[in-house]
C-alpha cells in the first residue's frame, strides 16, 4: 500500500489545489501514470503516481486546497486488488473541506446484526466504536485483540479491509490504518530542505521526537532517493487513455508549425485563464524572482557565437527532412547548451543550505512565455542525452502544453539549469535572473546578420549573444567563461551536437 | 549584606591596583565610573551607600576619596526620590549615575523610570531629553532568599523609550558605561551579582561596544543556544560539556535587551537551526518568550526543532541553597535542552554517519 500524496510542484509551492482525479477507485494504475490534476498558483499540472496497482482509495475531493504532503489517495500495491473495495473507500479525514457523499449509500445499505441502520453519515474512521456492538455486515471476523486495538483507537473496524485469512483484520491492518492518519511531522527547515531537494516526504522516515522528519533525514533521503524528481514516465502509450489528456494531444496534433523556443504565444487554443490565475502566477514570479535578486549575487558573462557553421548545417538537415520533422535554431543551441553543463558541472546543479549540490544528469528547465502574461519553465530531463530530433520534439511537446496549462508534475520540477531565449524577440542580449536554487542560466538573443571579421576581412555572418548569469557564491567568473567558450566551441560542430 | 560588603572591601584594596590585565568584573564596573567622572564634569554617582560604604557590592570604593562629594553623592533610602533627582538632574543638563542597589528596591522607582524617564522625550515634543544612566544589581545564586533575587530585566525591557543593558563579560562591565552615558536616552544597565567575583583578562585593545549588536561569545554549528547576563557563563559551560558529546553550540550574548538585535540571532540560527533561549527570568512572559517568539516569526523556516527555554522555577527564589540551585537554569539542564533540540545526533537513515557530518554541514 502507498499513499500518493500532493507533490511539491516548485520550491515556492506549498499547497495545491486538487482539481480532479483523473482515475477512480478500482483502477489500475502504472509507476508514471497521471492521476490527478493539481492546480498550482502557476498552472493545471497533471501528477503521476509512483507505484503500479490498484486504486485502493481516494482520500480528497475535487476542489480541495490542501498542503504539500497531504495524502490524496491510497495506492494498493498488492497482489490481488479487490474489485470493489466497498467501505475501505470511506475517506479518512484529512482535509477540512473533505465530503464524503461518494460512500453515503453503501454504507447506509448495510444494516448491522442488531437490524439497525448504521447512522446516515458514512462512519469516519475516527468515530469511536460503541462497545458491544456486533460485528457488521457480512460478519468481519475479529480477533478479540484487534477489537481492543481497534476500540482503544477509535477505529470503525468496517472501514478495514482485512489482510488476514478470509478477509480477517489483523493487528497490522489496524495499526497500519491508525498509522497512515496522523500527518507526516516535518520540522519547517526539513519541509524547506526538501523542496529545495526535491525530497518527496512521505517518503522520509523521521527520526526526530515522535518521528518527526528533520533535515538531517531529508539530507539522507536526497541522497538515497527516492525524490519527486522522477525519470520521465513511460510513453504515454503505456498509460491508460484520460478524458483529460485527450485535450491535449488534439491541441498539439492540431497545431502545424509549433515554435516552442519563441516566447509567442502558440496558436493552440489555452485553457482558460483567469484573472485569479494570472495574478497568482504574476505573485509566483514575484516572489521567486524577488528571491533569486534577494539572495543571489549574480553575475554576468556574455560572448557573441558565430551560427553560420550551425545554420548551414541546419539548412541541410531541414531540406533533407519533412516539414513536421525540420529543426529550429534553438534545437542546437539548446542542445549546446546541455552539453556544455555536462563539461561545466559547476554551473549545473542547486545551491542549497550555504553549499552547491551538483545536479544529477542535466535537466534544462526551458523559459515559456504565455499569452496572457507570465511565464513557465517546464524541464528537458536529460538534455545532454537526447539528439536533436528528439529534442526538438519534446521542446514542441512541452511548449504547447504548457501553454494549454497541460504539463504533468514531472515536468516542471528538477530543472538543473535554465535557459531563457529571446531569440524571436528581436532583441540581441538577455541577462537573465536565476531560477533558485539553480546557480546559472544561460541566455541566448536574436540570431541576427552582423558584420564581424573573417580571415582577415569584413563579413557579414549570422550571429547570436550567449549570455549566462551565474551564482557567485557557487562558481567564479573563470567557470562562467569555461561555460560560454566551452558552448561556443560545441556550436561550431553542429553535425556532433 | 553588609557583611558581605565589608568582607569585600579588605579584598578590595589589595587587588585594585593589581597587575594590568588580570581584573575582575568590579574592578571593571569601577574603572568605567573613574574614566567616566574623570572625562566629564557633568557626570556624578548618586545612590544608597555609593560614598563612605564605597557602594553594597563594593563597586565605588574609593571613589568618593578621589571625587569628592559633590560627585559621589550618599543618598536617603528612597528610590523614588533619588531617581527622581537623576530624572531631575539629566533634564537640566547633567549626566547622572545613578545607583539602587538591587532589582527589587527598582520598583519603588519604577514610576520614575516609566512615567518619566521613558516618556519626558516624547511627551515634550523632543524637547526633553533624559540622558540618565541607572546601574542596578539583578539575579540570583547568593541565598538572599525570594526578596532579593530577582531578574526583572526583562520588565524593563518591555519599556519603550528606555535602553536595557546586561553586560556579561568583564570588556562589557569595563567599557558599556561609556556608551550608555553618550546614549541620549535613559539607559538602564543590569549588573548580575553572582559576576561581580567574577576574574579574567581584559583585553587592553577591547573598545567601546556598539549596543545595538548582540556578540557571539563562541561559534557552533548543531545549535544556538541564546542568553544574556549571569547566564552566561552557565550557558559557556554548557557549550564546553555539548562539545565533548559531539554537539557544536553556538553561545549568543544578546547584550542589549531592548532594542534586541533580531540580525544576530537570526543569522545564528540560519546556521544551526535549532535554538534554545537561557533566561534567569521566570518563564512566563519572559525576555526569552519574547527571543523565541521572535525566531518563531522570523525563522521559522530555519528550524529544525522547536524552540526551547531554560528558565527559572516559577516559584518565589528560595533561601536554602539546595533549593535555590534547583529553581535555577544550570549548566545540566541547558546541556539537557540542547540535547533534547539537537535530536538524536545521527538519524538511522543516515546509516550511522558519524554525528559531527551527520547533520548541519554536507561534505
Amino acid at each position: 500500500m502507498a499513499e500518493f500524496t500532493m507533490p511539491s510542484l516548485g520550491a515556492d509551492m506549498d499547497e495545491g489545489l486538487l482539481q480532479e482525479w483523473l482515475v477512480a477507485v478500482g483502477d489500475q494504475v502504472h509507476k508514471g501514470d497521471a492521476i490527478a490534476v493539481v492546480e498550482t498558483d502557476k498552472a493545471a499540472i497533471e501528477v503521476e503516481c509512483f507505484e503500479d496497482g490498484t486504486v485502493g482509495r481516494l482520500l480528497v475531493e475535487p476542489g480541495t486546497r490542501v498542503p504539500v504532503g497531504t495524502s490524496l489517495a491510497v495506492i494498493e500495491t498488492g497482489v490481488a486488488p479487490a474489485p470493489a473495495p466497498a467501505p475501505a473507500s470511506a475517506p479518512v479525514a484529512v482535509a477540512e473541506t473533505e465530503t464524503e457523499t461518494g460512500t453515503k449509500a453503501e454504507v447506509s445499505s448495510a444494516p448491522d446484526a442488531d437490524g439497525r441502520q448504521p447512522p446516515a453519515e458514512p462512519a469516519p474512521a475516527h468515530r469511536p466504536l460503541p462497545v458491544g456492538t456486533a460485528p457488521p455486515r457480512e460478519a468481519v471476523a475479529v480477533g478479540p485483540l484487534v477489537r481492543h486495538l481497534a476500540e482503544q483507537k477509535h477505529l470503525d473496524l468496517a472501514g478495514i479491509r482485512g489482510t488476514g485469512r478470509g478477509g480477517r483484520v489483523t493487528r497490522r491492518d489496524v495499526e497500519r490504518a491508525t498509522a497512515t492518519h496522523p500527518r507526516v511531522r516535518v520540522t519547517p527547515y526539513a519541509r524547506r530542505l526538501a523542496g529545495e531537494l526535491h525530497v518527496d516526504l512521505a517518503q522520509v522516515r523521521g527520526s526526530g521526537e515522535l518521528g518527526a522528519v528533520r533535515a538531517v533525514d531529508v539530507r539522507a533521503a536526497a541522497r538515497t532517493g527516492p525524490t519527486v524528481l522522477p525519470a520521465p514516465g513511460p510513453p504515454t502509450a503505456a498509460a491508460p487513455p484520460s478524458p483529460t489528456r485527450a485535450p491535449a494531444a488534439a491541441a498539439h496534433a492540431a497545431v502545424p508549425k509549433p515554435e516552442p523556443f519563441r516566447t509567442r504565444p502558440a496558436t493552440a487554443s489555452p485553457a482558460p485563464v483567469g484573472e485569479d490565475r494570472t495574478a497568482a502566477m504574476r505573485k509566483a514570479i514575484a516572489a521567486l524572482m524577488a528571491r533569486s535578486k534577494r539572495e543571489i549575487p549574480h553575475y554576468y558573462l556574455s560572448t557573441t557565437v558565430d551560427l553560420d557553421t550551425a545554420l548551414t548545417w541546419l539548412h541541410t538537415h531541414n531540406n533533407a527532412c519533412p516539414v513536421a520533422e525540420r529543426l529550429l535554431p534553438a534545437a542546437p543551441l539548446l542542445k549546446a547548451a546541455a552539453l556544455a553543463a555536462r563539461q561545466v558541472p559547476e554551473l549545473n546543479g542547486f545551491w542549497t543550505d550555504g553549499h552547491f549540490e551538483p545536479g544529477d544528469g542535466v535537466h534544462l528547465g526551458v523559459a515559456v512565455s504565455l499569452r496572457g502574461g507570465g511565464l513557465l519553465t517546464p524541464v528537458l530531463h536529460g538534455a545532454d542525452t537526447l539528439g536533436l530530433p528528439a529534442l526538438m520534439a519534446a521542446l514542441k511537446d512541452l511548449a504547447v502544453r504548457a501553454r494549454t496549462g497541460r504539463l504533468r508534475g514531472s515536468e516542471l520540477t528538477g530543472a538543473t539549469l535554465t535557459v531563457t531565449s529571446l531569440v524571436e524577440q528581436g532583441v540581441e542580449t538577455v541577462f537573465g535572473v536565476i531560477h533558485p536554487p539553480q546557480v546559472a542560466l544561460v541566455g541566448f538573443g536574436a540570431v541576427t546578420d552582423r558584420p564581424c571579421a573573417v580571415n582577415g576581412l569584413l563579413g557579414v555572418r549570422p550571429m547570436v549573444t550567449a549570455t549566462l548569469a551565474a551564482d557567485h557564491r557557487a562558481s567564479d567568473g573563470a567557470v562562467g567563461a569555461r561555460y560560454l567558450t566551452t558552448l561556443n566551441r560545441l556550436l561550431q560542430h553542429p553535425e556532433e551536437l | 549584606m553588609t557583611a558581605e560588603g565589608s568582607a569585600k572591601h579588605e579584598t578590595e584594596h589589595s587587588t585594585e591596583y593589581g597587575t594590568e590585565h588580570k581584573t575582575t568584573y568590579r574592578e571593571a564596573l569601577r574603572e568605567a565610573l573613574r574614566d567616566a567622572l574623570r572625562a566629564d564634569d557633568r557626570v556624578f554617582l548618586m545612590g544608597e551607600d555609593v560614598g563612605r560604604y564605597g557602594g553594597c557590592f563594593g563597586v565605588s570604593l574609593g571613589l568618593l576619596e578621589e571625587f569628592g562629594p559633590e560627585r559621589i553623592r550618599d543618598t536617603p533610602l528612597s528610590e523614588s526620590a533619588f531617581v527622581g533627582a537623576g530624572i531631575g538632574a539629566a533634564l537640566a543638563g547633567m549626566r547622572p549615575i545613578v545607583e539602587i542597589m538591587t532589582v527589587n528596591f527598582s520598583l519603588l522607582a519604577l514610576d520614575q523610570i516609566l512615567n518619566n524617564a521613558a516618556t519626558l522625550l516624547h511627551m515634550s515634543g523632543g524637547q526633553l531629553p533624559v540622558p540618565l544612566v541607572i546601574r542596578m544589581t539583578t539575579g540570583a545564586g547568593r541565598q538572599l532568599a525570594a526578596q532579593h533575587s530577582h531578574s526583572l530585566e526583562g520588565w524593563y525591557a518591555h519599556i519603550p523609550g528606555i535602553r536595557v543593558l546586561a553586560p556579561a563579560t568583564i570588556e562589557d562591565a569595563r567599557h558599556m558605561l561609556a556608551a550608555a552615558l553618550a546614549d541620549p536616552d535613559p539607559v538602564l544597565i543590569f549588573e548580575h551579582g553572582a559576576l561581580y567575583n567574577a576574574s579574567g583578562e581584559l583585553h587592553p585593545d577591547a573598545r567601546i561596544p556598539d549596543l545595538d549588536r548582540a556578540v557571539v561569545r563562541r561559534a557552533g554549528t548543531d545549535i544556538t543556544l541564546i542568553t544574556y547576563g549571569g547566564s552566561l557563563p552557565k550557558t559557556l559551560a554548557a557549550a564546553e560539556e555539548l562539545a565533548v558529546a559531539g554537539v557544536s553550540a553556538e553561545v549568543v550574548d544578546l547584550r542589549t535587551l531592548r532594542p534586541l538585535d533580531d540580525t544576530t540571532v537570526m543569522e545564528s540560527v540560519a546556521r544551526t537551526h535549532r535554538a534554545v533561549v537561557v533566561d534567569e527570568a521566570w518563564r512566563s512572559g519572559s525576555l526569552a518568550a519574547e527571543v523565541s517568539a521572535r525566531i518563531t516569526e522570523q525563522a521559522f523556516y530555519d528550524l529544525d526543532a522547536p524552540v526551547e527555554r531554560v528558565c527559572s522555577a516559577e516559584v518565589p527564589i528560595p533561601y536554602a541553597r539546595q533549593l535555590e540551585e534547583a529553581a535555577l537554569p544550570g549548566t545540566a539542564g541547558i546541556v539537557a535542552a540542547a540535547r533534547r533540540v539537537a535530536g538524536p545526533t545521527w538519524s538511522a537513515a543516515d546509516g550511522g554517519r558519524s554525528p559531527s557530518d551527520g547533520d548541519g554541514r554536507v561534505s
